[in-house]
C-alpha cells in the first residue's frame, strides 16, 4: 500500500507560554520549540504499521519553510520511507484551501492508496484532509481511531463520536483519513535513527513543479485571511491563590472543605 | 446582502441539539435581517418531531428524509446539499464529530470559503466577514477575514454562541427530500456499519461528588500513584483529560470531555489540565472548579473559580499530606 503522511511543524504547545508579538501581526516566535504536529505523530505511526503488516511504502509531505525539512526528517528516522518539502514563497499566506491545492497537486503527481493527516492542529482547526479528499473525489472520513485494511480495495475505520462511542464505517481506498491521538501509540524517536536520515536527501517542490498557478495558492489566492493575532478576552478568571506553598495549601484545604470537596 | 443563510441542525431521535439555538445567534450576527433556513436531515418517524421543534427556533426548515441518512453519512448528505442549496450560500455547522466530516467537503463543492470553528463574529466589511478563532490550545486568538461573495461554509465551535431564545416561532417545514434525491443517492464509498458504545468502567464518574481530574501535568504513568492517594484522601474519584486515556494511563470511562463523560460534581479538582474547550465542553452543572497548573496562562485559569500555580509533582503530596492532617 502506497501512503502519504502530511506533516506540519508547529509550536510546542505543551512546552510553550505563546505570546502575541507588540504589533499582533504574530506570535512572538524567538524562543519557541518547535516540534511535529501530536496528531500528526499518531498518523505516521498507524502508517508505519500498515506498511510493516501489508508491504508498501510511507512518503511523509509537509507544506512549509526550510525549517520544515526537520520534521520530514524526524518522521523518516521513526519510519517513514520518504520525504517531500513543498515549499514555495508564493505559497505564503494560503488559506485551508490553498494549503489542500498545493498537496492536491503533489499527490497527482504519484499513485497512493491512503492519505493520513492529523485530525488538527494547534494553530488550524481540522480542515485538510476534508478539503483534500472532496477535491480529489476520494472518500474521507475524520476523528478515525480505529483502522484495519480488509484487502486492496477496502479498509474498516472507527471515528470517534460523542460520549466516548465510536462509528464503525467500511471505505473504498483511495482515500483519505484525519487520525485522531489515541489511535496507537506513537514509537520514540532515538537518535541513532535520526543520525541515520541526517544525510537522505529531501526534495523540494516549488509551485511551478507542481503545475499550481501563483494566483491559486498562498494570499491570492485565499478567501480566507488572517488579519491579527491578539491576546482572548479572559473570563471572570479565577481568584488565584497567593502566597508561600504552605499558605496556598492551607487556604485551599479550608476551600475544599467549604465546598464539599472533602468527603 | 441578499446571499441566504443556511443552519445546519444536528438531530438524534427527534430532539435537536443544543447548537441548533446558537446558530441562530450566529446567523444574526452575519445579518439580523436574514430569515435563516434550518435544514434538518435523517430518516423515520422521528424527522417530523424533529423539524417542528426547529420550527420553533427558524421561520424555515429544509426537511431531507431520506432511507440512506438513517446513520447520517457526510457523503451522501453532502452530495444532497449541493443539489438544493442556491449558488452563494452561507451555511453554517456547528464544529463538532459530524461537522468536521461535512463542512470541508462541502465548502469544496459549493466552491465557498472554507472557515472552520469560529468562536466569534464581529462586523462585515465590504462583503467580508471578520471572525474570531482560537489558536495554540486557546493561548491566542486570531482576526480572520472570511470573503463571503462566493457564499461560505462557516463551522462554529458549540459553545460560543449564546443560544437565541428571544422568541418562539412557527416556522413553516419544507421537504425538499424530492430535489435532494432527484438524481438518485450520491456515491456511497464510505457505509456505515455500527456504532461501537463506549465501554463501562469500574467508576462512574457521572455519579462523582467530588472529582480530582489529572491531565498531562502529571508527566509520567507511575506518578498516578498520588492522584490516587490524593483521591481516597479526599474521597473523591480520579477522572483525566484526553492526554491521559491516549497513553492508556487510565481506562476511556474516566475522560472527561466532549470525546468522553459529561461529569457534574460539586467540586472538580483540575491537576495538570490546560483546559482545552473539549475538556471543559465535558463539565456541565457549574461545578466549583480548582485549578493547579505550572503555567499562570493556561486557559483552565480563565474557567476557574480558585487557581493555583504550582508544579503538581510537588503541590499533589503536599495537599495529600494537608487533608490527612485536617481530616485527623
Amino acid at each position: 500500500m502506497e501512503i502519504l503522511v502530511c506533516v506540519k511543524r508547529v509550536p510546542d504547545t505543551a512546552e510553550n507560554e505563546i505570546n502575541v508579538s507588540r504589533d499582533g501581526s504574530d506570535i512572538e516566535r524567538g524562543d519557541l520549540v518547535y516540534s511535529v504536529n501530536e496528531w500528526d505523530n499518531y498518523a505516521v505511526e498507524e502508517a508505519i504499521q500498515i506498511r510493516d503488516k501489508v508491504g508498501g511504502s510511507i512518503t511523509v509531505v509537509s507544506v512549509g519553510d526550510g525549517d520544515a525539512e526537520e520534521v520530514l526528517r524526524r518522521e523518516m528516522a521513526m519510519g517513514a520511507d520518504k520525504g517531500i518539502l513543498l515549499s514555495d514563497e508564493s505559497f505564503t499566506g494560503s488559506d485551508g484551501k490553498g494549503i489542500a491545492r498545493i498537496i492536491k497537486a503533489e499527490v497527482e503527481k504519484g499513485s497512493y492508496d491512503l492519505i493520513l493527516t492529523g485530525a488538527q492542529a494547534d494553530d488550524g482547526a481540522g480542515q485538510i484532509g476534508g478539503l483534500l479528499a472532496a477535491m480529489l473525489d476520494w472518500p474521507y472520513a475524520s476523528l478515525v481511531n480505529k483502522l484495519e485494511v480488509l484487502d486492496d480495495k477496502r479498509i474498516k475505520v472507527g471515528r470517534e463520536i460523542a460520549g466516548g462511542n465510536q462509528e464503525m464505517n467500511e471505505m473504498d481506498l483511495p482515500c483519505v483519513l484525519s487520525i485522531q491521538t489515541g489511535i496507537n501509540e506513537p514509537r520514540y524517536v532515538g537518535i541513532r535513527g535520526i543520525r541515520k536520515v541526517a544525510s537522505v536527501e529531501i526534495p523540494v517542490h516549488k509551485a511551478s513543479d507542481l503545475g499550481l498557478a501563483p494566483e491559486s495558492v498562498g494570499a491570492a489566492g485565499a478567501k480566507v485571511k488572517r488579519l491579527d493575532y491578539f491576546r482572548p478576552e479572559l473570563g471572570e478568571g479565577a481568584e488565584m491563590l497567593e502566597g508561600s506553598a504552605e499558605e496556598k495549601l492551607e487556604k485551599l484545604v479550608e476551600i475544599l472543605k467549604t465546598k464539599g470537596g472533602l468527603k | 446582502m441578499t446571499q441566504q443563510i443556511f443552519a445546519y441542525i444536528i438531530q438524534k431521535g427527534g430532539k435537536i441539539d443544543d447548537t441548533a439555538l446558537e446558530l441562530v445567534s450566529a446567523a444574526k450576527k452575519i445579518n439580523s435581517a436574514s430569515s435563516v433556513t434550518a435544514l434538518v436531515a435523517g430518516a423515520g418517524e422521528t424527522l417530523a418531531a424533529a423539524c417542528s421543534q426547529a420550527a420553533a427556533s427558524y421561520e424555515t426548515v429544509w426537511k431531507i428524509e431520506n432511507e440512506a441518512l438513517a446513520h447520517v453519512n457526510a457523503e451522501v448528505l453532502r452530495g444532497m446539499l449541493v443539489r438544493i442549496l442556491p449558488k452563494e450560500s452561507i451555511v453554517l455547522i456547528p464544529h463538532e464529530h459530524f461537522g468536521m466530516d461535512l463542512a470541508p467537503g462541502l465548502a469544496v463543492k459549493l466552491d465557498a470559503a472554507y472557515l472552520p470553528d469560529a468562536v466569534g463574529f464581529e462586523e462585515i466589511t465590504e462583503g467580508k466577514l471578520k471572525a474570531v478563532r482560537e489558536e495554540y490550545s486557546g493561548q491566542v486568538s486570531t482576526h480572520l477575514s472570511c470573503d463571503l461573495s462566493g457564499g461560505a461554509v462557516i463551522t462554529i465551535r458549540p459553545g460560543s454562541f449564546a443560544g437565541d431564545e428571544s422568541k418562539a416561532l412557527s416556522g413553516q417545514v419544507v421537504n425538499k427530500s424530492a430535489d435532494a434525491a432527484a438524481e438518485g443517492i450520491p456515491g456511497k464509498s464510505r457505509r456505515f456499519i455500527e456504532v461501537v458504545a463506549a465501554e463501562v468502567g469500574d467508576v462512574d464518574i457521572t455519579k462523582s461528588e467530588v472529582l480530582v481530574s489529572v491531565g498531562r501535568g502529571i508527566e509520567d504513568q507511575e506518578n498516578l500513584e498520588m492522584v490516587n492517594e490524593l483521591a481516597a484522601v479526599m474521597g473523591a474519584d480520579v477522572a483525566c483529560s484526553r492526554p491521559i486515556v491516549d497513553a492508556k494511563w487510565l481506562e476511556k470511562s474516566r475522560q472527561v470531555g466532549t470525546s468522553g463523560q459529561t461529569v457534574k460534581p460539586k467540586v472538580y479538582l483540575a491537576l495538570g489540565i490546560s483546559g482545552s474547550f473539549q475538556h471543559m465542553g465535558g463539565i456541565k452543572g457549574v461545578p466549583y472548579i480548582v485549578a493547579v497548573n505550572k503555567n499562570p496562562k493556561a486557559p483552565i485559569f480563565q474557567v476557574a473559580d480558585v487557581g493555583v500555580v504550582e508544579n503538581i509533582l510537588e503541590f499533589i503530596p503536599a495537599l495529600t499530606q494537608k487533608v490527612k492532617e485536617v481530616k485527623g
